[in-house]
């Protein structure tokens, strides 16, 4: 392999402490290394432009069935948004929902080199991981949806939690998962006879636990399995007036459960949980006792769910939300349940400038984004496709780096939402270094991707660089410039190929897809002997016939666990 | 002789994955816990009068045996040189093959379309219109107490769904009164089978005291009983079983859907029938619906295929839609061949439209009606055609066969099938889920992964390698003209 060298830019890489300085990065055989011998290497002159470690999505619905059936849902979305075949790239559409190549591409142009499918169905774990394989360039990974699972009620009911933390690293190895996701905790094995949870204390109906045993259950687990990522938390009541109530309660459920100040929940989308108010008439904003308390303690941490304004497509394993929000809208809607774990619902949706509701849910999460002070708590997201397309994002790193851009949107909303909103009142402009923080740095270090993220000695050599100047450029005065350079990267990096070049891609190598290999074993035997027994009881696939083998995957790139439990 | 267990069935949607079969000398002697179909294919697939191993060409008008190599370069010319190619078939292959074969279509700027355009084809048309709320399998095994079969006959199409999956079985939440009657039966032929032995091991005077007798089938409608509806045009097998059955007149499902639409909103019918049934029957029915904890509509060919086809299934999922304010219900297409579900899904993922996808300006675009199968061969707009895993000629209409043969015609196809026979180019491929593993789709989108149970011909490759063989000289071919 070549290797190569970036002369002069300016380097953010805030994992190293490098914040802004002018440097060159050297890379032999896809890692960063000390330096190459510069007369073999490949050049690339950086000067006058922004480099940085290959973006970092912690959360973006990207594959799987859930998202599959969001693409059939609409071909309205595609027909206006195309990509045509070249020598080096498939053909493909957009918009909302890409489809899978179409999807590795936009991210790699945008300098995003790893991203997570943040819901995989366990049942339909092949689905995921075969949509990996046609989805190049990126690094990816998925977590499974294991907070309503029967054998996690389960076990969570009887306080065996070490049985529970064997099934979890069996499942995790099973449908080749890299963290716990929890999507309305009780909520969905409600759904499955179309009902929900009111709260965090509200027994799930047939199987009498709570969501707050749930949550604390799967939070122990994730300890005991010592998983590089904390458990992942969709909240219950998403989506609905007055949620931010049960946002607070479900982070202070797991406050006690936190060790040496380090992490045990993330809140995803947040946005769609930080709602105040009694119903949509009364609707407000519920983001400061969230604010207050993520700025208090250390165990959060969370993504934004940032609303753009646009067509686009919302799906979620909470199917009773998606039920309401059909409801609400009077879309098409798409609902799928799946047996013995999980559900999911689909609804196109537009997001309306002035529209009261959605202009508050922009200025929600922008909110957060700027009263929360450390950025290693916070990271940028749409959730996408469910707050806005992920090719949105270098939008909303201009909002974020700009009061000027944030204020001509809010010239434009909703009148109310300007009288309620606190966006207006706030001065703070993220920096660049900032910027590396909540696309890359802050969300590599949540997930615990010791190789992303950064570009130390021995990490993964995927880099983006970005067309802008930040010493002749006045950031804060120009959004439309930051906003057009990253959207284009100047260079795109992966494992030390260029994949992209001045916004279009050049290489398409397929990418890793990450999972855990849980070391479990003692208990593992005994769990499979349960599961075995249980399994033609729960399921109607067999027990052989359930787990993804490794070789399914394009490029398997297992990360060894050694958990607490024997 | 090996036993290979969990093997899943490569015949019909429900793609059972309990198929337990006894090799020897790389041949299937017995097959257990398949229907009458699967086991048919299972034992019987190999039968050398519908399989030829060697690939054919035509020259001079005669089918006459070439090799391989020849074959796949014979088919890559004709792709290569096509301007718009049609890629047919896909739902009877394994995913990896459906994706390698898309590929292929873009490489050539053809058009890809699977059988579901001649299938479930307004049912997803209609999904695009409305969405659909739908579940697994598993999910109506443990929960679902009424089951509707509308247009669909389980019994004799997909003949183990109901012991799987709906009517006789158990799940957490909903017993069968159907499972203790054919336990008790079993139990009961098992005892009268052990008496006759003994009565002809040591023959006794007196006769045996009788065993207890089943009376006919078990009472039905009993309230916490899972209710099964039948809606069809004649009495199947399936009716026979049922609680209810409602014979519509043919080509009437439209009214009597629109009827059950408005009896859940209690809107008064003033007709005596609609489609022919008592408007009594439809109120006592909807009744049953609006009841129920949690209800399933299975619909087959019978709604999609009859006269309003689109319309139909617009009001079937309007109709669980609108069961949704009330109660939960859900809808599902009963998909016919074993990977048609995964043929959509494929295309889905790789190109954002489920069938007949139309590569000729370099990005995938859709339109059924203009870009699909039947369509471009009625127009005549094709230059050469790819068929995989299908047989079109018996099924197309004539104007659409005739266009096809007309045309250079290449089929991979591991049976010998009338298309096969019209064909210029033959490839004999390796029977799928049997011959070469790979996955599939159940109808429900999970994914089962297919096994490789015995080798295949030496001159049968799967589908997915050959098609792969095809893309690469189709590649060198199209490198050469550029260059």
């Amino acid at each position: 392999m070549t290797s190569l060298l970036i002369k002069n830019g300016f380097v953010f890489d805030p994992l190293n402490g490098v914040n802004g300085e002018k440097m060159d990065i050297a890379v032999e055989n896809g890692k960063i290394v000390e330096k190459v011998n510069e007369a073999e290497a490949k050049i690339i002159d950086a000067s006058g432009m922004v480099v940085m470690p290959g973006g970092v999505d912690i959360h973006a619905h990207i594959v799987g069935a859930k998202v599959n059936s969001g693409r059939l849902l609409r071909p309205e979305d595609h027909v206006k948004d195309v990509e045509p075949k070249t020598p080096v790239t498939r053909s493909g559409v957009g918009y909302s929902v890409p489809s899978t190549f179409t999807t590795g591409y936009r991210y790699a142009r945008m300098g995003y080199t790893t991203v997570m499918d943040p819901a995989m169905p366990p049942l339909k774990a092949r689905h995921t991981h075969e949509e990996f394989n046609d989805t190049p360039i990126l690094d990816k990974a998925t977590y499974p949806l294991l907070g309503d699972c029967w054998f996690v009620l389960e076990y969570l009911k009887q306080d065996r939690i070490e049985e529970c933390a064997a099934y979890v690293a069996w499942m995790l190895k099973a449908t080749k998962g890299y963290a716990i996701k929890l999507v309305n905790p009780g909520g969905l094995e409600a759904w499955g006879f179309g009902g929900n949870v009111r709260d965090i204390d509200d027994p799930v109906p047939n199987f009498g636990i709570t969501p707050r045993e749930i949550v604390r259950g799967l939070c122990k687990v994730n300890t005991l399995l010592n998983l590089p990522h904390t458990i992942h938390v969709h909240t219950n009541n998403l989506g609905k007036p007055g949620n931010y109530v049960t946002t607070l309660e479900t982070m202070r459920c797991v406050e006690d459960l936190a060790r040496d100040g380090k992490p045990v929940i993330h809140i995803t989308h947040c946005q769609f949980s930080a709602f105040a108010g009694d119903d949509w008439r009364t609707f407000d904003s519920g983001t400061e006792p969230i604010i207050k308390y993520v700025n208090a303690h250390s165990h959060v941490t969370l993504d934004m769910g940032q609303v753009v304004f646009t067509d686009t497509t919302t799906m979620t394993a909470d199917g009773p939300f998606q039920f309401l929000l059909y409801e609400l809208s009077g879309n098409k809607w798409v609902n799928s349940d799946v047996e013995t774990e999980t559900c999911s619902g689909i609804v196109p949706f537009q997001y309306r400038r002035k529209s009261f509701v959605h202009s508050m849910q922009w200025s929600i999460a922008m909110e957060l984004a700027l009263l929360i002070q450390d950025p290693w708590k916070i990271f940028l997201t749409t959730d996408h496709p469910n707050a806005g397309p992920f090719t949105h994002y270098p939008r909303i790193i201009s909002w974020l780096m700009s009061r000027k851009a944030r204020e001509k949107i809010l010239e434009r909303v909703n009148k109310k939402t300007l009288r309620k909103s606190l966006v207006p009142t706030i001065d703070r402009e993220y920096t660049l270094h900032d910027i590396a923080v909540v696309t890359r740095a802050g969300q590599a270090k949540a997930l615990g991707l010791k190789s992303k993220g950064h570009l130390g000695i021995g990490a993964d050599a995927d880099i983006a660089i970005y067309a802008l100047n930040p010493e002749t450029t006045d950031l804060s005065r120009k959004p439309a410039t930051v906003r057009k350079a990253f959207e284009r990267a100047a260079y795109t990096i992966k494992d030390g190929n260029i994949v992209v070049k001045n916004g279009e891609v050049v290489n398409a190598p397929m990418g890793r897809t990450f999972w855990l290999n849980v070391d479990a074993p003692k208990a593992e035997i005994e769990i499979s002997k349960i599961l075995q027994q249980k399994f033609a009881e729960y399921y109607t696939v067999s027990y052989q016939n359930y787990p993804v083998p490794e070789d399914y995957l394009a490029v398997s790139a297992p990360i060894h666990v050694k958990a607490e439990v024997e | 002789m090996t036993v290979v267990s969990n093997v899943t069935c490569p015949v019909c949607g429900s793609l059972c994955d309990d198929i337990e079969l006894v090799v020897e000398n790389n041949r299937i002697v017995k097959v257990r816990n398949a229907c009458a179909v699967g086991e048919a294919k299972f034992l019987g697939f190999a039968d050398p009068h519908h399989r030829r191993v060697k690939p054919l060409i035509r020259k001079n008008g005669e089918l006459v045996e070439a090799s391989l190599d020849e074959a796949i370069r014979r088919s890559a010319e004709i792709l290569a040189e096509a301007c718009y190619p049609l890629l047919y078939g896909w739902s009877s292959t394994s995913t990896e093959a459906i994706r390698v074969g898309l590929e292929l279509a873009e490489e050539v700027g053809g058009v890809a379309d699977n059988t579901s355009t001649v299938c479930h084809g307004p049912s997803i048309l209609s999904i695009q219109n409305v969405g659909i709320p739908t579940c697994t399998l598993g999910q109506i095994r443990h929960r679902a107490d009424l089951v509707i079969y509308w247009g669909s006959n389980p019994w004799n199409a997909h003949p183990r769904h109901l012991e799987r999956y709906t009517t006789f079985t158990e799940g957490r939440f909903q017993k069968s009164i159907w499972i203790r009657y054919l336990t008790k039966l079993q139990g009961l032929i098992g005892r009268k089978k052990a008496e006759r032995a003994a009565e002809l091991v040591s023959p006794r005077k007196e006769a045996m005291p009788q065993t207890e007798k089943v009376e006919g089938l078990p009472p039905p409608l009993k309230a916490e009983e899972r209710k099964m509806i039948v809606v069809d045009v004649r009495k199947t097998r399936s009716a026979e079983i049922a609680d209810y059955f409602l014979q519509v007149k043919p080509n009437m499902d439209y009214e009597l859907l629109q009827a059950f639409r408005m009896a859940i909103h209690d809107r008064e019918l003033d007709v005596d029938e609609v489609a022919g049934v008592p408007v009594e029957l439809i109120e006592e029915v909807a009744d049953v619906m609006l009841k129920c904890r949690f209800g399933m509509l299975f619909f087959g060919l019978g709604l999609t295929m009859t006269s309003a086809k689109i319309r139909n299934i617009d009001a079937a999922i309007s109709l669980v839609r609108e069961l949704n304010e009330r109660t939960k219900f859900t809808i599902m297409p009963m998909r016919g061949h074993f990977n048609v579900t995964g043929a959509n899904v494929v295309f889905t993922w790789q190109t954002g439209y489920p069938y007949a996808v139309d590569f000729s300006q370099g990005f995938p675009r859709y339109n059924p009606g203009e870009t699909s199968a039947v369509d471009i061969l009625a127009r005549g707009d094709l230059d050469a055609a790819l068929i995989v895993a299908s047989d079109p000629v018996p099924h197309f209409p004539k104007k659409a066969v005739e266009n096809l043969v007309k045309n250079p015609l290449i089929v991979i196809d591991p049976q010998v099938t009338p298309t096969s026979f019209m064909a210029d180019v033959v490839i004999p491929s390796a029977f799928v889920g049997i011959e070469t593993g790979g996955t599939a789709y159940r109808m429900d989108h999970v994914p089962l992964p297919l096994k490789k149970v015995v080798e295949p011909p030496e001159t049968c490759l799967p589908d997915e390698v050959i098609l792969r063989r095809i893309l690469k000289e189709v590649r060198r071919l199209k490198g050469m003209r550029t260059a």
